[in-house]
């Protein structure tokens, strides 16, 4: 035993004391709402102010085909994002960690983090004045003879998918870089010796060493994606069919905060469900893949 | 005799430039099939850019290279006869040992079930059958280094190439590690391109060496032409300990030179190149050349005798030497001590007399010493 350190007691109560903050936080923000949350999701309204315990929420949720729609169109749109925004990533991380050199590449990193200097908001509503009917990109597109009228780009998947990668993309680019930054370029020229040609070095070597940081970054942007509401609902407008637009207007359009509570776990589970999925399919361990984050 | 065969290794002028500093400077040589051939220099001589030319990560800007006769002109690395042992081996951390020694098999398109009786059939030439399940970072330091070497030999490369790959070692495993490169080497019978800083290494394992300096080779030799005759200062001052006398030339008799320092101590040396009487000089005597010598009457008749006081005395072993200061000039000057444990009971400060063969003692025209 190290006695210089004080008795057990008092080391034990300096580690409590430190965590404190954090465990407060947790509980309080976190568990509490949740333990509330499954309770409302778990009763029925009967009668005004009169509620029983039971699976009703539940149960609407599986036999209302809407909503089983909207929720699996959420799940997939959000794979095809994370899906494109590692696509787009990727090739920004490389040049950040393995090409560019010293100031060039702080500079692509401050490139990647500006648009976060502006509220998500904001950032959203510049896309519409982009894509939108009267905007720029249609204007463009009609002065150039590519279009006979501007074509209304806003309120597409195509659309919401662009804001998505746009939203997410910083989240996937820092695992990336600090996953690649790690990768000694000796590995990469060994390979090369040994008669690997591109292609190969980046399925046998490179993807290998980056992959606890691409789960990282795909498990992020994942759950970003899926509890986005802001950009779906802007770029996809009424067509978005959003699963957090239906919590939403759960809770606050129809005052059903039994339903709304029940999807919210829904998603919930949704999302670990895929989360745990994706390390299973790339072999990863969580541990080892929070330790990128 | 059969006529001479096609060098594996042959570099034309070979030129490499970076902004305004020459790395390799129009270098010329060529290396014989079977042989093992060491680029000696220190750090920043532009023997690491000469290594990746010839294993195709740098371009030349002038010259050529031609490995096995055919020109490596816009061939890359993937695509030579070639393989190299990096510095750090660089073993693939995320491969087990097997799966790294099959690695380049595999980019041949050899079948799964043939590279693996090669990548074993190689692991048990090198002395680690059975260990190709096991993982890169389970293996010793000399483990890796035979992983690294049997990676690139199952290819069966023209060309070996070595970038001080006992750099990281320590001392114990250096010794043995060198010993058993030597054996590797043949045993397989590649030619290896080994590159070092370190004499030894160079002078144990090489047929031939390349000392070289500033992009150029100061001298190509057997590792006896460059220890017993140095071509230029550079090379008596980089291969093996030796005192360095600088001084102008008082008189030139025949092969002889009379050396005379700033301080007056004079001493006799072979001229290793043409020396004109007057010119600064600077002479080279090893430490085992010079005898040492309780009264000068011992020291054999027909040499001048010197006298010195001894400085520190530097056990080593079989290594031990020491320092003295020359009586008059107090010019620091070292000495190998005999194995017999002779002069053991030597004392700090006490006064001992030493000379040496003028033949065995190296004399050149001074120039500037470069690095």
């Amino acid at each position: 035993m190290d006695d210089t350190a004080g008795p057990a007691w008092q080391r034990r109560l300096m580690v409590g004391l430190l965590l404190a903050p954090a465990l407060l936080w947790l509980f309080a923000l976190i568990v509490l709402p949740h333990v509330d949350l499954a309770l409302l999701s778990f009763r029925e309204r009967t009668a005004p102010r009169e509620f029983v315990t039971s699976l009703a929420q539940y149960r609407t949720f599986f036999t209302e085909p809407l909503y089983w729609h909207i929720f699996v169109r959420t799940a997939v749109i959000s794979a095809i994002s994370t899906a494109l925004t590692f696509l787009v990533a990727f090739p920004i991380a490389w040049t950040i960690a393995k090409l560019a050199r010293g100031r060039a590449a702080t500079l692509l990193f401050v490139v990647c983090l500006i648009p976060f200097w502006v509220s998500e908001t904001v950032r959203t509503l510049g896309w519409m004045i982009l894509l939108r009917e009267s905007g720029v990109l249609p204007g463009i597109l009609v002065h150039l003879g590519l279009a006979d009228a501007p074509p209304e780009l806003l309120y597409h998947d195509a659309t919401i998918l662009v804001g998505l990668v746009y939203t997410s993309l910083l989240f996937m680019v820092v695992p990336l870089v600090s996953s690649l930054e790690s990768l000694d370029n000796s590995l990469i020229e060994a390979a090369y010796d040994l008669g690997a040609s591109g292609p190969a070095i980046l399925r046998r070597i490179v993807i290998p060493h980056a992959l606890p940081g691409i789960t990282a970054g795909c498990i992020v942007v994942f759950m970003l994606t899926l509890g986005n509401y802001l950009t779906p609902n802007l770029l996809g407008g009424t067509s978005s069919q959003w699963f957090t637009e239906q919590i939403y207007t759960q809770f606050i359009t129809r005052f059903n905060w039994e339903q709304g509570a029940a999807f919210g776990f829904l998603l919930l589970g949704l999302s670990t469900t895929m989360v745990w999925f994706g390390l299973k399919l790339s072999g990863q361990r969580f541990s080892d893949v929070m330790r990128r984050t | 005799m059969s006529a001479p065969a096609t060098p594996d290794l042959e570099v034309r002028a070979a030129v490499k430039r970076f902004a305004e500093h020459t790395a390799v400077d129009a270098l010329s040589f060529s290396v014989a099939r079977g042989s093992f051939f060491s680029i000696l220099g220190p750090s920043g001589c532009g023997k690491t850019t000469l290594l990746r030319m010839i294993a195709g990560f740098i371009q030349p800007d002038d010259g050529d290279i031609l490995i096995g006769g055919n020109s490596m002109k816009g061939v890359g690395p993937n695509r030579r006869p070639v393989n190299m042992v990096f510095q750090q081996l660089a073993l693939f951390p995320m491969m087990s040992v097997g799966e790294n020694v099959a690695f380049g098999l595999a980019r041949r398109g050899v079948a799964r079930a043939e590279r693996t009786r090669k990548a074993d059939a190689m692991l048990e030439r090198v002395g680690l059958a059975g260990a190709a399940r096991k993982k890169v970072d389970e293996l010793s330091g000399g483990q890796r280094q035979r992983v690294a070497i049997a990676r690139s030999l199952v290819l069966e490369p023209t060309l070996l190439l070595l970038d001080e790959p006992l750099g990281a070692l320590d001392l114990k495993l250096r010794e043995h590690m060198k010993i058993e490169l030597k054996q590797l080497q043949a045993a397989f019978g590649t030619t290896f391109v080994y590159i070092t800083h370190d004499q030894s290494e160079a002078l144990v394992l090489s047929d031939h060496v390349g000392v070289m300096n500033r992009g150029r080779f100061e001298q190509l030799g057997t590792p006896q032409q460059l220890y017993y005759e140095p071509a230029t200062p550079f090379v008596a001052g980089f291969v093996g300990a030796n005192n360095r006398i600088a001084g102008t030339a008082l008189a030139v008799n025949g092969g002889r030179v009379t050396v005379r320092t700033a301080d007056g101590w004079t001493l006799e040396a072979r001229a290793s190149s043409p020396v004109a009487g007057g010119a600064a000089v600077e002479a080279f005597v090893r430490p085992e050349v010079a005898m040492l010598a309780r009264t000068a009457a011992e020291l054999p008749a027909g040499q001048a005798t010197h006298s010195g006081e001894v400085e520190s005395l530097l056990f080593d072993g079989a290594n031990s030497a020491v320092l003295l200061r020359e009586s008059s000039t107090k010019f620091e000057f070292r000495i190998a001590l005999p194995q017999t444990g002779q002069y053991a009971d030597l004392k700090v400060g006490e006064r001992i007399h030493f000379g040496f063969d003028p033949e065995r003692a190296t004399c050149f025209p001074a120039g500037d010493r470069h690095g």
